[in-house]
């Protein structure tokens, strides 16, 4: 006993413990995440069920647990006995979205094959089977053709939709835009007293002229969405009773007990798609997340820009400049200390600094006559990203200190043996030598700021924002706007969501999603820093 | 101090042949009268509280290799590092005594640090090459003068790594990483490097120490050729070296310079006892 402790060996096999428990966590975590997002898009089978007491419902089964011995009747308690959670669908129609079945009181359970799921605009999944098809409230097929009939008229139907959305975001908000301008043009030029009567009356004359065009819009509009409408499918929903579905609300419609493996891995790849790509529906649990993917990179971007200038700056003066006396060592510690700081707090700051000082005296000198409602003097990307910035700003001037701690002597010495100066021998020996350790600090930071939520909550993200950070209307970077962030998107769409269950799927997905963009953003930077480590190979570090 | 004056030519001290007292015929070696490069006056250094070189007097001459040699600890680096003023990086160094380069006192309130460093070059001990290509590291001190001429800075490249007897081995992979070379052939471009800013003095801080015996035998034959073109000040703890490569010698001992002379009668007939001790082996 004494010589095992004596060789140290039990050591080793506890370090090598602590390390597998971590990586079994990790690798855990990362298990449940992709167990549970993976599959949400994966169109499953749709069964039909018939209780002992005659009840019919239609739907995906979800899970099946064993029932706890105190819910079951007095006299089954002994035996052990299994529930299914139905996904029922049919929101509108039942109120929930999923069922606890208890198998033994099932009669019936099979797999129709005409069994139908529409994905809709509102209220979720539809289950059902296809009756027919009818515009302008006639039928136009039933029974056999109705499925030919359906996927043909729905195809115009969404086309339809799409150009009535192109319409809305891109003519209609370049017009209200324009409008807005014009309104802030000409409160401004009220407010500071300066405006002709001429020129106002000119701004008027646009206006109006623009509403006139806004209004011709609209009218096509209206027509795109009542010709969109025309066309609707008759379900027959399990029970028997009958819904009728205009088509403009059907986003896809699938029979999965008809298709094989290709036609649902297709289906698959193109749920996936959708949800990379689309706004999101139903209060953020339907549809995609394109606009927070959008918006977590864009700040992550914004962030890293301000924050790396600031922290080798920061950490050059520090390492290299300033005289290592108790002055400097104190700084050192609180900026240690500052990593330590409560991400909410930073928050707070950011608030009160960024969002009402900077932004608020912003608005004072640049947009008084837009008062009281804020420009700047809100939560907006660039202040979230500098209060992340803050942040993070501790990792990356400790990565830098290090990095420059470790450039050899040599290497300084021969530099200034040469007739360099201090200043070229830092910018270009010891800098250059030491990019790939402060690199390690921007990955440690990117990973940090991509993560938080807490901060941002308060400084400029929403659940839904109207529009992009960037777009095509100038100055297409929208510093001042309002975005959405993955981080932020799990948190409302899991706790703060009218349909919990339903939503969790998505839960998990955007989980995954947040960390598969962690993920790419550290993959760049590494490969980054392994090209420059390749470049000064042989150096130590 | 400073003027033209001070600019000593003297005759080579110590350079007829009886003086070497070995009997032997030195009438090939030309009697040329070489000029004083630096000099060295009552040179005294304290690291903080300790007194590292102790009231100093040394002339060095022009175009000749002169070693300094002496146990660890004696102060030779340091002394070595005065020329360049190196050691005004350390803290808590004190100075004085004069050193003049030319008959200008390097340590003047008024003297160019960076002047100074480009006229006289320095080789470490341990290689030392930028983490940048070969070609960038011979360019770096043309680039840090503003040399922006892209077929000057050619020129000068080719020219100093064919002096460093380095341009048949690397000419194909100039602008590959320096960290690829061997350490005999780092440390050769950090000669070149050195002698791209056109240095008239060049001080090699144990040049060889880490370096293999045929690396340290390209070293030699290079700093026999350099000396034809400038003044060489060589610390090594190699006292075959020393007594290979230097036409004079200077034995130092606990900051104390102890003896300086003909490298030839320091290794024959050294006129001081601790000198003989040291070279013989009996101590350091």
């Amino acid at each position: 006993m004494k010589t095992l402790f004596k060789s140290g060996d039990i050591f080793l096999w506890f370090t090598g413990a602590v390390l597998g428990v971590i990586i079994l966590m990790v690798a855990g975590l990362l298990l449940v995440v992709v167990l549970n997002g993976a599959g949400v898009f994966w169109p499953s089978a749709v069964v039909e069920v018939r209780t002992k007491a005659g009840q019919i419902f239609m739907g995906e089964i979800k899970a099946e647990e064993e029932i706890p011995p105190g819910s079951l009747p007095e006299n089954m308690q002994d035996e052990s006995h299994v529930r299914i959670q139905l996904k029922i669908g049919n929101r509108d129609v039942y109120g929930v979205d999923f069922k606890w079945i208890n198998y033994y009181e099932l009669a019936a359970l099979q797999y129709p094959a005409d069994a139908l799921c529409i994905e809709r605009m509102e209220y979720g999944n539809m289950y059902g089977r296809l009756i027919g098809v009818k515009n302008d409230g006639v039928y136009i097929a039933k029974g056999d053709n109705a499925w030919p009939s359906f996927q043909n008229l729905a195809e115009k139907s969404t086309d339809l939709v799409r150009e009535r959305i192109a319409l809305e975001k891109k003519s209609i908000g370049a017009i209200n835009y324009e409008i807005e301008q014009l309104r802030l043009r000409k409160k401004r030029l009220e407010f500071y007293n300066e405006g002709a009567l001429a020129e106002l009356a000119e701004i008027d004359r646009q206006v109006s002229e623009k509403q006139k065009s806004y209004e011709s819009l609209m009218l096509k509009v209206t027509d795109l969405t009542r010709r969109a409408a025309e066309a609707s499918v008759v379900v027959e929903i399990a029970g028997g009773s009958q819904k009728e579905l205009p088509l403009s609300q059907v986003v896809r419609f699938y029979q999965p007990n008809q298709m094989g493996f290709f036609a649902k891995l297709q289906m698959y790849v193109q749920k996936v798609w959708e949800f990379l790509r689309e706004d999101p529906r139903e209060s953020n649990t339907e549809g995609g997340v394109f606009p927070a993917i959008f918006g977590t990179v864009l700040m992550v971007i914004i962030m890293t820009l301000a924050v790396v200038p600031f922290g080798v700056v920061a950490a050059l003066y520090l390492r290299e400049y300033a005289n290592q006396g108790p002055f400097v060592r104190l700084t050192r510690i609180a900026v240690n200390n500052l990593a330590g700081v409560p991400s909410i707090v930073f928050g707070i700051f950011g608030l009160g600094f960024f969002v009402y000082f900077c932004g608020g005296s912003l608005d004072q000198f640049l947009f008084a006559e837009r008062l009281p409602s804020p420009t700047w003097g809100t939560g907006g990307i660039l202040w979230a990203s500098l209060t992340l910035a803050l942040l993070t700003v501790p990792v990356v001037i400790v990565a830098t200190e290090e990095a420059l701690v470790a450039v050899p002597r040599g290497a300084r010495d021969g530099s200034l043996a040469l007739g360099a100066t201090k200043w070229q021998t830092t910018w270009r020996v010891v800098l250059p030598a030491a990019t790939p350790g402060m690199l390690t600090g921007v990955i440690l930071a990117m990973a940090r700021g991509a993560g938080e939520v807490a901060p941002l909550m308060i400084t400029g993200v929403v659940k839904l924002a109207p529009n992009l950070p960037l777009d095509g209307t100038f100055p297409f970077l929208h510093l001042d706007r309002k975005f959405m962030h993955l981080g932020f998107h799990i948190y409302d769409v899991g706790f703060q969501s009218p349909n919990v269950e339903a939503a969790k799927p998505m839960v998990f997905m955007t989980a995954l999603l947040l960390i598969l963009i962690v993920l790419l953003l550290n993959l760049t930077a590494i490969i980054i820093r392994a090209r420059l480590r390749k470049k000064y190979q042989g150096s130590t570090f | 101090m400073g003027d033209k004056d001070t600019i000593s030519i003297r005759t080579k001290i110590d350079a007829s042949p009886d003086t070497t007292g070995d009997g032997m015929n030195h009438s090939t070696v030309p009697v040329t009268p070489k000029r004083i490069k630096i000099e060295t006056r009552g040179v005294n250094m304290y690291y903080g509280s300790h007194h590292a070189l102790k009231n100093i007097h040394l002339d060095i001459f022009e175009k000749e290799v002169t070693a300094l040699i002496g146990p660890s600890g004696c102060g030779k680096s340091t002394y070595l590092r005065l020329f360049n003023r190196m050691n005004d990086l350390i803290e808590n160094v004190r100075i004085d005594g004069a050193i003049n380069i030319d008959g200008k006192n390097i340590y003047d309130k008024d003297a160019d640090v960076v002047a100074l460093r480009k006229s006289v070059g320095m080789i470490f001990q341990k290689s030392n090459p930028f983490p940048k290509s070969i070609y960038d590291n011979v360019a770096y001190g043309l680039r840090v003068n503003g040399e922006k001429s892209k077929s000057k800075v050619d020129e000068v490249v080719e020219r100093c790594l064919r002096k460093a007897a380095l341009w048949d081995e690397v000419k194909d992979r100039l602008k590959t990483s320096a960290y690829g070379m061997s350490g005999g052939q780092q440390q050769r471009l950090c000669i070149a490097r050195a002698l791209a800013v056109d240095p008239d003095i060049i001080l090699m801080d144990e040049p060889c120490s880490a370096l293999d015996p045929i690396a340290t035998q390209k070293i030699e034959d290079l700093i026999e050729e350099l000396k034809h073109d400038y003044t060489i000040v060589i610390v090594t703890h190699n006292m075959q070296q020393a007594a290979r490569v230097s036409d004079k010698t200077a034995f130092m001992w606990l900051g104390e310079l102890i003896e300086f002379s003909e490298t030839k009668k320091i290794f024959t007939s050294p006129s001081q006892k601790m000198t003989e001790d040291y070279i013989t082996g009996r101590f350091g």
